[in-house]
């Protein structure tokens, strides 16, 4: 067991300090600590400043423009990226249709779109779950019908109905899944194709959200002609697709939970803030022990994350270890943000400025939007309820 | 940055498992502890002749100097097979205390090591598990130091040759100047043992003093961070012991939940079921890796206190969640004195108080960090 840096990964992690050094403007932060995005705007402009450094994709291959780094090189990335309080990249392109193209697409595909990945060009949103299918995917029924095309090639026809679909309202591009034909099973006939976001026939209707910020959509999809030529891989075979991204899984979970200090670094200082009649919040024993309790979890988790980083640095399956960061970030994340809200106090009721005189407390509504949002994070990608069921199977055998 | 035991260090591992599963058999536990301090003592000679007695002494007393990933090693088939040997108390923290404490220190190292000696720490006392909170008073006579007090606690001292005792040369309660150690020995004209047998097989102790000659252990007056810094390397070790424990009662239990039929069909089929023995095994993960995390960064950095106290507190926690469901998925046979996983439960909630238990670390780690 060696847990020591070498020494060109010491250097690499000078070079990393040394990008974040004051380089994220301090309006980003609160944002940021409460696990929310910034507006798309700002989070494009930062994907093009790491594209510019060559860091746009960091868990690429270089061949497609990744920067080829090792877990290890990773590891620090993120360290460093989460200690300067700097956001996550933004993940759908990046980490799941991405990788799907440079795995199973065309290569006209891999040219056309990856670039546009990295260097910011293109926002991709994710068309999978509908109204009656959200942890049961398979029993998805948007169709996409094989028809000719006017120039003597091939379309198809699409027609159904998208919910839970995160930014397609700020998306240049969306993928999707859709029934190419009717099988026995469920999991077959299911096909992965991509589509202009401007396409005719597709509508976005936004979904209003318990933390009043817009996230997400449901998306329908009438009579929607798309080229043939925008199958990813095998007609029939999107279903298997999926399966690149359970090995990517580890390293997003990964990611995510390295950010979790960020969160409790906006809890401290809420709380050496806030007033009590002895002193301040965070002097407070009753205060400290919870905090202390996150902390040590939070703790807990990187450990967790270190060991899944030597895992793919040698290569080794993590089982489901993926899974369980997972699990345990997504409640993590919902603790440290209702801790940072206590924090706040009776204040923290005061959400909108009702008018100009009134002047909202720090943190707000930041705070209790994050500690709302948070609500999603143990339901979106495989709910806790999906991952104890996968960790069931594959750890246990049961 | 890896994670895996080298060679040698996997060999001990192994080594470890073959005792433990040799002579810590589950099916015949209850024999073994009937036994009490003479299979112990049997034990003990062949962990000795083993070599395991003096891997954790430094080189400079005769040891082998073997650091928190070799003792990890030993620790986890400790753990795995609920081993009552007191190998943390009598090799990883008296030697730790009493390392470059002097002569009559090293010569008792060397004899520690050979199986011959067992020498525990006398550190607690009723105000707590704080290395300061003690109150018993050492004072320089003119022909040495005497000892009057009382320790409330000695972990593994019922079959102790010699103490290693903290007391105060200076100073009030809670202040960390002016603690010192002294080695006693077992008979000393007055002291008082009181010898206690544990719920999970370990033999501890309480000492009162009453005018005890001491010996002085290194430099008196400031001996509070060599026992913090000891107490650490004992309670890293302790958490191998405690992962250890938890992998081998989630094992056991989902091995029951394979087979143990109700309703027609293996409880193992059940969702309710099996989402707890899911948190059981991310209980087990989260002190596996904390383990590992903790253990590797004191053996690199010589001292990690907040991780550590972090660690203490987090695998306290899971350690006895684990083992509290184990009893529980296995219904009323759990609870039975013939089912390892009981033993299990015992153990870890007795590895919770040994140092300092979950509550006192976490503020001990909310000190730290403040």
């Amino acid at each position: 067991m060696n847990l020591d840096l070498a020494p060109a990964d010491r250097d690499f992690q000078q070079e990393v300090r040394a990008f974040f050094a004051d380089s994220i403007p301090d309006e980003w932060k609160t944002t940021v600590r409460a696990g929310l995005r910034l507006p798309p705007a700002t989070l494009t402009a930062y994907q093009r400043r790491l594209a510019d450094r060559g860091w746009g994709a960091p868990t690429w291959p270089v061949e497609y423009g990744g920067t080829g780094w090792t877990p290890q090189q990773l590891h620090i990335f993120w360290s460093e990226a989460s200690a300067a309080d700097a956001p996550a990249q933004y993940h759908q392109g990046l980490e799941l249709i991405g990788p799907i193209i440079f795995t199973y697409g065309s290569q006209a595909q891999k040219d056309f779109y990856l670039p546009r990945i990295i260097s910011g060009e293109d926002w991709w949103c994710q068309g999978y779950s509908e109204p009656g299918a959200g942890s049961d995917l398979a029993a998805l029924s948007t169709r996409a019908e094989r028809v000719p095309s006017k120039n003597g090639g091939a379309d198809y026809v699409v027609n159904g109905h998208k919910m839970w679909t995160s930014y397609a309202h700020v998306s240049t591009r969306m993928f999707f899944l859709a029934r190419t034909s009717a099988e026995a099973r469920r999991q077959q006939g299911i096909s992965l194709l991509l589509a202009d976001i401007d396409t005719p026939g597709i509508r976005i209707s936004p979904i209003h959200t318990l933390d009043e910020k817009h996230h997400t959509n449901e998306v329908f999809l009438d009579d929607v002609r798309i080229p043939a030529t925008n199958l990813v891989g095998e007609e029939g075979m999107g279903w298997a697709y999926g399966k690149v991204l359970l090995d990517r899984e580890r390293m997003v979970a990964a990611a995510t939970a390295m950010f979790l200090p960020q969160t409790l670094r906006a809890v401290r200082t809420a709380a050496a803030r806030r007033r009590t009649p002895t002193g301040s919040l965070i002097d407070k024993p009753e205060f400290r022990a919870k905090l202390a309790q996150i902390e040590i979890e939070v703790m807990a988790v990187q450990a967790m994350v270190l060991r899944l980083m030597a895992d793919a640095a040698a290569g080794a399956d993590s089982g489901p270890r993926g899974s369980m960061v997972k699990l345990r970030w997504s409640e993590l994340i919902q603790q440290a943000t209702a801790l940072w809200v206590e924090a706040l106090g009776p204040q923290a009721q005061h959400f909108a400025a009702l008018n100009d005189a009134s002047q909202l407390p720090a943190d707000m509504p930041l705070a209790l939007q994050g500690a709302l949002y948070a609500r999603v994070t143990t339901i979106y990608g495989g709910s806790s309820e999906i991952q104890r069921n996968i960790i069931a199977r594959r750890a246990l055998g049961l | 940055m890896q994670f895996a035991y080298n060679d040698e260090q996997q060999m001990l591992h192994d080594s470890a498992l073959r005792f433990g599963a040799d002579q810590w058999n589950a099916a015949e536990r209850l024999k073994h502890l009937a036994e009490g301090a003479g299979g112990n003592a049997r034990r003990w000679a062949q962990m000795a002749e083993l070599g395991w007695l003096m891997l954790p002494i430094a080189e400079s007393d005769g040891g082998l100097g073997g650091g928190p990933i070799e003792i990890m090693a030993i620790m986890e088939g400790i753990g795995r097979h609920l081993m009552t040997e007191a190998y943390v108390s009598y090799c990883v923290l008296a030697p730790a205390l009493m390392q470059r404490g002097g002569d009559h220190c090293s010569h008792l190292l060397e004899q520690v090591g050979a199986g011959q000696v067992r020498v525990a720490a006398a550190l607690i006392e009723e105000e707590g598990f704080d290395v300061a909170s003690i109150g018993t008073a050492a004072s320089d006579s003119g022909d040495g130091y005497r000892l009057i007090g009382a320790k409330a606690h000695v972990e593994d001292g019922a079959d102790a040759d010699w103490f290693i005792v903290s007391a105060r040369t200076a100073g009030a309660v809670s202040e960390r100047d002016g603690v010192s150690l002294f080695l006693v020995p077992r008979d000393a004209d007055g002291l008082t043992v009181q010898r206690f047998r544990s719920v999970d097989g370990h033999r501890h102790a309480s000492l009162d003093l009453t005018d005890v000659a001491g010996i002085p252990v290194g430099s008196v007056g400031n001996a509070a961070p060599r026992i913090e810094a000891a107490l650490d390397r004992a309670i890293v070790a302790h958490l191998a012991e405690a992962v250890g424990s938890m992998e081998s009662a989630v094992a056991a239990t989902i091995e029951y939940a394979r087979t143990r039929q109700q309703f027609g069909a293996p409880i193992g089929s059940f969702q309710v079921v099996q989402h707890k023995l899911v948190d059981m095994s991310v209980a087990c993960e989260e002190a596996r890796a904390l383990t590992m995390v903790a253990t590797a960064q004191l053996a690199a950095a010589g001292s990690a206190p907040s991780l550590i106290a972090a660690a203490k507190t987090r695998v306290a926690q899971c350690g006895i969640a684990v083992a509290q469901q184990a009893v529980q998925l296995h219904g009323g046979v759990g609870t039975s004195e013939e089912l390892i996983v009981s033993h299990h439960l015992r153990r870890q909630m007795m590895l919770d108080l040994a140092h300092g238990d979950r509550d006192y670390h976490r503020a001990r780690f909310a000190e730290l960090t403040r």
